[in-house]
């Protein structure tokens, strides 16, 4: 039992994100992180979702999605070299002073950026895997994160393999 | 200039669409006031479930894809029983529901249901439309995708704005394009290959056939690779008519209620040739005893079906039609596995099926009269419980598209508005449902619609004042307590009468045959309603979960 990351590429229509939700709940699997936007290609949306299990059930679970009349093409990205990152912004307690320094520090070591400075808290944005941003989560619960969240995990292959319709 | 209903009920022409079943409301008006002039036959039922199902068994006799039509909001929500039922079953099948004006959709407004949202997990495909426009593409669609690759019910929802908008051109499509759906038709040459070379080296195989051979209309050739080959043949519940019931190679049905020597050449063989089938869990019992010792080699057209529920050595993805052509073409007559053969038979001759015959009216002896008088020139429908599977078991069937049940869902009350369907895909033929009195209970009031249109339905009510089935269980599993599973007597015959149908109450052996035939000579719908003993019980019976061969009221192989 792994996370695979499965990219799916979707007609972009009403509706078709709650097929795929659907089909996830009513089959018993469950998302661990889902992401959706446009994608290079006009008409079409990609899906990016993590889900857990083993490798037959995530065979089924791309098979049944593959069924879906809306969905175009599945992949499964953790059966290659690839990229994936999350973004997350975390809205911590800082008042002026030491703690204030040292939430910058931190920031600076995890190439997060502070977007909003307020009189008792900041906001950082952090970009990177899952654990990267679980760590720096951990790190600034000591200062009160007051707020976190989080977008969905998206991934691209590495190297010039592509997981569009292709041409 | 047309509108939006004027285009629906056209493109449903231009789809081969001969019968339609359904039930009006508010916001199909604009749909039913096309209709009233149309040459499009429209068949009114009694309540919107037996529409799906009628659609349902239309199809399933004809192999063409069935229609239905409801209002929105309850008429729709009615449909969903019907839809489901063919969803499990893969039938072909187009459901039309209104809705609600797109200005008003999302507000709870009068009637308002989110079909689409509700058959979601029901339907291969759903649409609501928003554009009058759209009407055409989206029927066209609709049809393409219910009618190809493993079958399935489609619904499209009609907001009451779309059936009025009116539309400056219309041309009919006539090419869909859909670029997330291509199903695979034509099975991969190396996996054939390998699937030859098991096959050639098999010395104990099986053909486990499903509905998959009857959706495909793969029955022939089917019958043909068995016989080139010597290959014994068991059905599911779906498969049966793929072979003839007296064919020698043919072993009846496999799994809970199969007969004996099907589920032990299943688990003695070496050798499972699945086509078209989905190892559902009443047919195997407990996965891992299910064909212990056998290679599996798999054909279905649905890639998801494969390794689902059980691993196999050689997956074939295809129509099974198809892929048993391109292995007729290439495999060669073997020599038969005689010993194979022989232990098959003996078993056949040691192990039939059975049941007491005395002076009580047994279930299967009325099967097996009506079996003996049509001679598989009949369509059978039945209920769910035990009436079907002693139809199953006792009736021999001839041909394919002759046997309709619901196996999937296992729905009670979809014989009589199926039989209804089956009727008019097969008007040549009798048409049967079997019945359990619970069941016909379920859409009794399908004998409106039976009288009104003269729907020549012979209705055979297997009464034993029980929901038979689960009387069994309780019997079997639950130390009799028969909790909630009795039925006070009904006179259906009185029933079928107030509806204007002709019907004959049975109460002993001698009266089974009498009243059947008085069944096939009436011209129009028929009830008989046989007395029969009333904790009569289908054997041989393998508990859920159990491997398939140990089998209650049977014996073990000897
Ligand atoms: C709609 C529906 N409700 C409940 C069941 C559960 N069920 C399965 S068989 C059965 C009894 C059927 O009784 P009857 O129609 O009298 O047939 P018999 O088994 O006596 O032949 C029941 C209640 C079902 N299959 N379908």
């Amino acid at each position: 039992m792994k996370p695979h990351t499965l990219s799916v590429l979707v007609e972009n229509k009403a509706g078709v994100l709650s097929r795929v939700t659907g089909l996830f709940s009513r089959r018993g699997f469950n998302i661990e992180s889902l992401a959706v936007g446009t994608c290079e290609e006009p008409g079409m949306s990609r899906i990016t979702i993590v889900v857990i299990g083993d490798d037959e059930k995530i065979e089924q679970v791309m098979k049944q999605l593959n069924k879906l009349i809306d969905i175009i093409k599945v992949t499964d990205l953790t059966e290659n070299e690839r990229v994936e990152r999350e973004l997350a912004m975390i809205k911590v307690s800082a008042e002026p002073g030491t703690s204030r320094a040292e939430i910058m520090q931190i920031a600076q070591i995890f190439r997060a950026q502070i977007i909003d400075v307020g009189a008792k808290s900041v906001i950082l944005q952090v970009v990177g895997d899952t654990d990267k941003i679980d760590a720096l989560e951990k790190l600034l619960r000591q200062y009160g994160v007051k707020e976190l969240v989080r977008t969905g995990r998206i991934g691209m292959l590495r190297g010039t393999k592509t997981v569009g319709v292709g041409r | 200039m047309k509108t939006g209903a004027k285009i629906l009920v056209e493109s449903l022409q231009r789809e081969g669409v001969d019968i339609l079943f359904g039930y009006p409301g508010g916001v199909v008006l604009p749909i039913y006031d096309e209709l009233y002039d149309s040459s499009l036959k429209h068949i009114l039922v009694r309540h919107e479930q037996a529409a799906a199902h009628a659609a349902d068994g239309y199809a399933r006799a004809s192999g063409k894809v069935g229609a239905c039509l409801a209002t929105s909001g309850p008429g729709a929500c009615n449909l969903v029983t019907g839809i489901a039922t063919a969803y499990m079953d893969s039938v072909p099948m187009v459901a039309i529901t209104g809705q609600v004006p797109t200005s008003l959709l999302g507000n709870d407004a009068f009637q308002e249901s989110d079909i689409t949202g509700i058959t979601l997990p029901i339907t291969k495909h759903n649409y609501l439309l928003k554009d009058s426009r759209d009407v055409a593409r989206v029927v066209k669609e609709a049809f393409f995708i219910a009618g190809t690759g493993r079958p399935g019910p489609v619904l499209i929802d009609i907001p009451k704005d779309v059936s009025t908008g009116v539309v400056d051109k219309f041309e009919y499509p006539d090419k869909v394009s859909l670029r997330g759906y291509n199903p695979t038709y034509k099975g991969h040459r190396r996996q054939i290959d390998k699937a030859i070379e098991l096959i050639v080296k098999a010395e104990r195989p099986v053909i486990y056939a499903g509905g998959g051979v009857i959706c495909s209309n793969a029955s022939a050739e089917l019958v043909e690779f068995a016989t080139l080959l010597s290959i014994p043949v068991t059905t599911t519940l779906m498969g049966i008519g793929c072979i003839p019931g007296d064919h020698p190679l043919n072993l009846g049905m496999l799994g809970m209620h199969g007969t004996e020597y099907a589920n032990f050449a299943i688990t003695e063989s070496d050798l499972l040739i699945a086509i078209g089938a989905r190892f559902d869990d009443r047919v195997i019992g407990k996965a891992e005893k299910f064909a212990p010792h056998a290679k599996i080699i798999h054909i279905d057209i649905d890639p998801a079906e494969i390794g689902k529920n059980k691993r196999v050595d050689v997956p074939i993805v295809g129509d099974t039609r198809l892929v048993l052509k391109d292995m007729l073409a290439l495999i060669k007559k073997t020599g038969a596995k005689e010993a194979w053969l022989k232990r098959v038979k003996h078993w056949k001759q040691h192990h039939p099926l059975k049941y007491k015959k005395d002076d009580s009216l047994h279930p299967q002896y009325i099967i097996r009269q009506l079996s003996e008088l049509v001679k598989g020139e009949a369509v059978i429908v039945s209920e769910v419980g035990q009436n079907q599977m002693w139809t199953a078991q006792w009736f021999s069937f001839k041909h394919p598209r002759t046997w309709i049940t619901s196996g999937g869902l296992g729905t009670m009350g979809y014989g009589f508005p199926a039989a209804i369907g089956a009727h008019f895909a097969r008007p040549d033929l009798p048409v049967f449902d079997i019945a359990g009195d619970g069941s016909i209970q379920m859409n009794i009031q399908e004998m409106g619609t039976a009288a009104a249109n003269n729907i020549p339905v012979k209705i055979a009510i297997l009464n034993n004042m029980y929901l038979g089935m689960v009387r069994q269980w309780q019997e079997l599993f639950f130390d009799r307590r028969y909790s909630y599973t009795e039925l006070p007597p009904v006179e259906f015959v009185k029933i079928a009468n107030a509806y204007g149908i002709k019907g004959v109450k049975v109460e002993s052996v001698d009266e089974v045959v009498p009243a059947l035939k008085a069944a096939l000579d009436c011209d129009g719908p028929f009830v008989m309603d046989f007395r029969i003993e009333r904790e009569e019980n289908v054997f041989p019976m393998v508990p859920a979960g159990a491997a398939i061969n140990e089998m209650i009221g049977g014996h073990t192989p000897s």
